[in-house]
C-alpha cells in the first residue's frame, strides 16, 4: 500500500497555492462566501431549505472542480499524474473518516486551512494544528509502525 | 451570473490543486511523512494560498457587500470545543490514511482511479452522517450556516 516518494516542487506549489487563494478571494468578492469544499458540498446536498440563489452556485463550484482535471489534460496533452492507493476497503474507510470528521469539525483543509487561517481565526488554527498532527501521526503509524 | 462565478472559482481551485500536486495522494502522504522521504511542497501550497487569501480578503472585506449577493457570510463561531477537536482528529486520521481531503478527491474523480471512485461516495456518506450527528446533538446551533457579517 505505500505510495511512491515524490519530488520537492516549490515553484509549482507556490503557483498552485496562489491559484487556490485567488479562487477563495473571487468567491468572497462576488458571492461573499467561504471557499470551503466540504461546506460547499454539504450545503449543496442539504435537505434544509437553502435559497436557490445560494444553492446553484455551489453545484456550479463542484462542477468547476470536476472540470479542472479534464481541462488540464486537454490543455497540456498529458494525463494528470497521480498515484491513488488501490486498497479499496482502506480508501472507503479513509473517505468515511474524512467526510464525517469535516462535518463534525465544520471544515476541512480549504475552509479551516486556507480561509480560516487567512482570517486569523483561532478556531481554525486549532483545527488545522489538530488535523495536521493527527494526519502526521497516522502516516507515521501506517508507514513506520505497521508498514 | 452567480453560477458562472461559482463554476470559474471551482475551476480555478481545481487547477490550483492539480498544478500544486495536492490532487496526488502520493504527494500529500509524502508531505505528511515527516519521518520518511519528506516532501515539503505542500507547506508552500498552503503558504501561498493563505497569503493570497489573507491579502485578498483584506481588500474585499472593505466593501459593504459582495458584488452579486446582499451580504458577506462569514463563520461567526469562535467556539473551540470537543466537537471541533474530535472532528479534526477524525478528519486527520482519514486524511493520513488516504492522502485525500475533500477538494482533491472531488477534483481527482474524473481521473477514475478505483481508490478515488470508492473514496468520494464514502466521503459523502460520512459527511451526511456527520451532519446528522451534529444536528441531533445541537439542533439549535447551526453555527457555520449562520449569517454573520464582519466580526
Amino acid at each position: 500500500m505505500p505510495l511512491p516518494p515524490t519530488e520537492f516542487t516549490p515553484l509549482a506549489a507556490l503557483i498552485g497555492g496562489g491559484l487556490i487563494g485567488l479562487s477563495s478571494v473571487l468567491l468572497m468578492l462576488f458571492l461573499g462566501r467561504i471557499a470551503g469544499i466540504i461546506g460547499v458540498a454539504a450545503r449543496a446536498m442539504s435537505a434544509v431549505a437553502v435559497p436557490a440563489a445560494d444553492r446553484n452556485w455551489r453545484f456550479a463550484f463542484l462542477a468547476g472542480l470536476l472540470a479542472a482535471a479534464p481541462l488540464v489534460w486537454l490543455a497540456t496533452g498529458e494525463p494528470v499524474r497521480q498515484t491513488v492507493s488501490d486498497n479499496l476497503p482502506v480508501m472507503a474507510l479513509a473517505g468515511l473518516l474524512v467526510g464525517f470528521g469535516s462535518a463534525l469539525g465544520s471544515g476541512c483543509t480549504s475552509g479551516h486551512g486556507v480561509c480560516g487561517l487567512a482570517r486569523l481565526s483561532p478556531r481554525s488554527l486549532v483545527a488545522v494544528l489538530t488535523f495536521m498532527a493527527a494526519a502526521i501521526a497516522t502516516v507515521f503509524v501506517v508507514r513506520h509502525v505497521i508498514g | 451570473m452567480r453560477s458562472l462565478v461559482g463554476f470559474l472559482a471551482g475551476l480555478l481551485f481545481g487547477i490550483g490543486l492539480i498544478v500544486s500536486g495536492m490532487a496526488d495522494p502520493a504527494k500529500v502522504l509524502a508531505f505528511l511523512d515527516l519521518f520518511g522521504a519528506w516532501d515539503p511542497s505542500l507547506a508552500f501550497v498552503m503558504g501561498a494560498a493563505v497569503l493570497v487569501t489573507f491579502l485578498g480578503f483584506r481588500l474585499v472585506l472593505r466593501r459593504r457587500a459582495p458584488v452579486l449577493m446582499e451580504r458577506f457570510e462569514l463563520p461567526g463561531t469562535k467556539l473551540i470545543d470537543g466537537r471541533l477537536l474530535t472532528g479534526a482528529v477524525v478528519f486527520g486520521i482519514g486524511w493520513g490514511i488516504g492522502g485525500f481531503c475533500p477538494g482533491p478527491a472531488i477534483t481527482a474523480l474524473p481521473l477514475l482511479a478505483p481508490g478515488t471512485l470508492v473514496f468520494v461516495p464514502a466521503m459523502l456518506l460520512g459527511l451526511w452522517a456527520g451532519v446528522k450527528v451534529r444536528e441531533a446533538r445541537n439542533p439549535a446551533r447551526g453555527d457555520d450556516a449562520a449569517a454573520a457579517s464582519r466580526p
